[in-house]
């Protein structure tokens, strides 16, 4: 009796790729699966920490996937917290000094939130809920979706901050080009300051349930 | 005394883990339905804090930062740590967790279980590395300053997210536009609280 080989599912089939595009919108780790909010907010002054805060989060999730994808037979339930914990905070510490060694500005300005990855609910949540029951590859995109839905939230925030708050993007002077100064436009201080962060994470969450309905939460 | 007065204050109030850091956001948002609950959150939020801070402080000193084995001997003068600090820290956060839920068991078991998952779940709340992170990076000069920087941290958590409860908890009579209704409105009304928050800006002590 020969068993049967399974036929090889091809790397990008369209339920791996679901993996990818879902948390983008209907699975969005920060709108929808509420993780990660505490250092999405408080990198988004500018366009440049949120895109390296992003770039950080991406590789740390996609590694910790792999590896605890890797890991998975292996590890005992009871413990498996601790193991999340060590791999993410070694990863973490990689990143750290990398962009210390590489972007020291940039790091300057993340400040504490790099170390915060640690304890970004999207890697555990991610780890918990995908990880340890999926294969290398599907995790591996698991990773890089949510990663992705969670840089492009950032990245939204960040880019109307900066535009209204300094009158720049990504450091470049918009709109000091376009002469609104001269007809008395002046910078919102306001967007600079933490609650708008807040605020516009709100709007965004409106608008991108306005447009899907079954994001709607029941009273 | 008075830096130890003044340190506490400025915690709660203008450095206000949620509204001007927005550390621990996620239990934050998760738990504050109903004021009861985060109620008992926050003072295990408070508690932790209070331990962890003064021990990584001293876990920093005495161990981590540059210079800080010099205890030693002087041939360790030179050795800086302070890469490690990470893990350390998150080691100590996981230990004193599972130490306050044991605790919690034994005594409240009626809080233990309405706490249920996000116990456990303290020790990703970003507000207690946090505290240690900002704790190491503010360099503060003693053990008495970090304590009350730790606890005034707490206290702001708790007054933060037993706020948001008791707002949530009117808010549910109120039309709100549906797309906007519970996760949206909250951060919106958390918003909006940072900036009431941020009239305490000013207050030099």
């Amino acid at each position: 009796m020969s068993v049967e080989k399974q036929p090889k599912e091809a790397l990008f089939a369209p339920k791996n790729m679901k993996l990818i595009f879902n948390p983008l919108n209907k699975e969005n780790p920060i709108t929808v699966q509420v993780l990660g909010i505490c250092s999405a907010l408080a990198v988004t002054v500018k366009l440049e920490p949120a895109v390296v805060m992003s770039i950080s989060v991406l590789a740390v999730l996609a590694f910790a996937n792999v590896i605890i994808s890797l890991l998975r037979n292996t590890i005992a339930p009871r413990i498996r917290i601790i193991v999340q914990l060590v791999v993410i905070a070694s990863l973490v510490i990689l990143v750290d000094q990398i962009l210390k060694a590489f972007a020291y500005e940039v790091s300057k300005q993340l400040s504490v939130f790099v170390g915060l990855i640690i304890t970004n609910c999207i890697l555990m949540g991610r780890l918990e809920a995908f990880a340890m029951g999926n294969k290398p590859w599907p995790s591996l995109l698991d990773g890089i979706g949510n990663a992705l839905g969670y840089a492009w939230i950032l990245i939204v925030v960040a880019f109307f901050r900066e535009l209204f708050g300094s009158g720049t993007i990504w450091g470049f002077p918009v709109l000091e080009y376009t002469g609104l100064y001269h007809i008395g436009y002046k910078n919102n201080g306001l967007m600079i300051l933490p609650p708008m962060a807040l605020i516009i994470v709100g709007i965004i969450i409106w608008i991108q349930r306005y447009r899907n309905r079954e994001l709607i939460e029941n009273k | 005394m008075e830096d130890i007065i003044s340190i506490f204050i400025r915690s709660i109030f203008i450095d206000n883990m949620i509204f001007a850091y927005f550390l621990g956001m996620c239990s934050y948002l998760a738990v504050s339905k109903t004021v009861k609950t985060s109620v008992g959150l926050g003072i295990a939020v408070i508690f932790v804090l209070g331990i962890t801070v003064p021990v990584d402080y001293l876990l920093n000193e005495y161990l981590l930062s540059a210079g800080a084995l010099r205890w030693l001997g002087p041939g360790f003068a030179e050795v800086d740590l302070s890469f490690l600090s990470f893990i350390m820290f998150i080691a100590v956060i996981a230990s004193m967790v599972q130490l306050v839920e044991m605790v919690i068991e034994k005594f409240s078991p009626a809080l233990y279980n309405s706490l249920g998952i996000f116990l456990p779940l303290i020790a990703v709340n970003c507000a207690i590395l946090g505290g240690s992170l900002f704790m190491q990076e503010r360099e503060y000069a003693n053990i008495g300053q970090a304590t009350s920087f730790g606890l005034g941290s707490g206290v702001g958590w708790f007054l933060a997210i037993v706020g948001i409860a008791a707002i949530r908890e009117k808010i549910r009579y109120s039309d709100i536009p549906a797309p906007l209704r519970g996760l949206g409105i909250t951060f919106i009304i958390t918003g909006l609280m940072g900036i009431a928050f941020m009239s305490f800006m000013g207050i030099k002590l």
